[in-house]
């Protein structure tokens, strides 16, 4: 039974002082269960700075749940990759949260696209979804949830 | 009215840019005679065939590979318009009027340089949007001090122009502010009327891996889809590009800087290499020209211009134009489009 509330807390580094925050992020329905967030859900961190995402390549299985956390170094970055439904801003100073189930497999390009300065176009990065034996799902991405935490 | 009979494009071997011609009403019709009273009563301007030219992405400030000549397509194209013996209304530029620049006070001279040689136009009217590298860094502070406002809309014999700024919110997106005034403006007008819009990046997914999109793009065309005789003009893309969604034709402009390749072939975006032997190679200009009232064979004639080395070699003062490449504020770093 899922809880009513999911309470997600984070530790953000900011400069010298260490925040701790929690954020509060809707609850799931019941018809939601079967795409329901397993607590050993695999948690990516990419990291954007002038002019690239640290790491350049992130590999996922298939139907597998992920959450990518996206912080940036300097400013503003975007973060798209359209085939997954994902086209968000990252800003300084916050943590962007990204669930994502990828539905098909494939090499898929992520860019920037929020313009960062003369280096902005050749800033992206590659997500790699890897089949696996899991049962296919009509959807690319079954749920692309977007929370900012400071 | 007959949408054919709003916008007539032919192409002519020439050069840089793009020449529209437009004859707003060819055919009389009560259509027609709604619009022309709408605009006379608007702004007392009777709707009357005239032409216009766009230009695109001059990137001025940028040199160095793949293209050598820094402002030299720019300046051509300039000189090969004002040898035209029919000269247009005014000049659409729809973009990168600069190459982002690493600080301000070089910015700002690259933006004085490029309305030094549009200055050099005999046509003395020009209408600009700004494009990423004009706009998207301060979000529009600078170019608004030399060019004026990002977004706005002015009537010409017949025709309405909007002109839209799909970067300078950072991100490829028109934004809520910008979309809730596009719709108060053209509501003013009957849904015949013809409508010209003129912005910097596509407004529709043409490849958006390359950031060749508007996010809000599918919100501004769902605006602008009861109006039958709207055309989208714009840039950023540096290459030819013809696209029809619903009742509007989206057409791209050529760079005056450098080309790219296509997108329908290629993974990845690629500035098109330099040939000294056809310095404006890949760079051309679409004319667009009425055709004949009776023609019904094609609802629009474009015909591909090409740059040949009869205009390169053709430029008077070439010691001069090159000493332009070494002026202050221009520089050979950083990439581009």
């Amino acid at each position: 039974m899922q809880k009513s509330i999911r309470i997600k807390t984070f530790a953000l580094a900011s400069g010298a002082l260490g925040i701790l925050l929690a954020t509060a992020v809707p609850p799931l329905s019941a018809a939601d269960n079967s795409n329901a967030v397993p607590n050993s859900m695999q948690t990516i961190q990419i990291h954007a700075k002038r002019y690239q995402f640290e790491p350049s390549i992130v590999t996922l299985k298939r139907g597998e749940t992920v959450k990518l956390l996206l912080t940036s170094e300097d400013r503003t970055h975007g973060f798209m990759v359209k085939p997954l439904g994902i086209d968000t801003d990252i800003e300084p100073g916050k943590t962007t949260e990204i669930t994502i189930r990828p539905g098909k497999a494939g090499t898929y390009t992520t860019i920037c696209d929020h313009y960062c300065g003369l280096g902005h176009n050749g800033m992206k990065m590659k997500i790699v979804v890897e089949e696996t034996a899991a049962k296919s799902s009509a959807a690319n991405v079954v749920s692309a949830s977007n929370t900012v935490s400071k | 009215m007959d949408r054919r009979s709003f916008l007539r494009i032919a192409g002519a071997s020439v050069g840089i840019g793009v020449l529209y011609e437009f004859a707003p009403f060819l055919n009389r019709s009560s259509q027609a005679d709604e619009i022309t009273a709408f605009f006379k009563k608007a702004n007392g301007e009777a709707p009357a065939n005239f032409t216009f030219a766009q230009f695109s992405d001059p990137h001025v400030g940028f040199q160095g590979p793949p293209d050598p000549l820094g402002t030299k397509a720019f300046e051509s194209a300039v000189a090969l318009l004002n040898k035209a013996p029919r000269q247009p209304d005014f000049v659409l530029f729809t973009g990168d009027l600069t190459h982002d620049a690493d600080n301000r006070d070089m910015h700002a001279q690259r933006m004085q340089l490029f309305k030094k040689i549009a200055g050099g136009l005999r046509t003395r009217v020009i209408h600009t949007v700004p494009g990423e590298n004009d706009a998207a860094l301060d979000g529009g502070v600078l170019y608004r001090e030399h060019f004026g406002e990002t977004h706005y809309s002015f009537d010409h014999k017949g025709v309405h122009f909007v002109a839209l700024d799909n970067v300078s919110q950072g991100r490829p997106e028109v934004g809520a502010q910008q979309l809730a005034w596009l719709k108060a403006d053209i509501a003013r007008f009957p849904k015949t009327a013809p409508i010209i819009v003129f912005t910097h990046r596509p407004l529709f997914d043409l490849k958006p891996e390359w950031e060749w999109f508007t996010r809000d793009g599918d919100v501004v065309m769902n605006t602008l889809a009861p109006y039958e005789n709207v055309t989208v003009l714009y840039g950023h893309i540096h290459r030819h590009d013809v696209h029809q969604s619903g009742n509007v034709m989206h057409y791209a402009a050529r760079s005056l800087i450098f080309a790219f390749n296509d997108p329908a072939t290629n993974e990845n975006k690629k500035q098109l290499p330099f040939d000294s032997n056809d310095p404006f190679k890949d760079l051309g200009i679409r004319l667009v020209t009425s055709k004949d009232a009776e023609d019904k064979t094609a609802a629009l004639g474009v015909k591909d211009v090409v740059l040949t080395k009869a205009e390169f070699a053709g430029l008077s003062g070439m010691q001069q134009m090159m000493k332009h490449s070494n002026s202050p504020g221009m520089s050979s770093s950083g990439d581009s489009d």
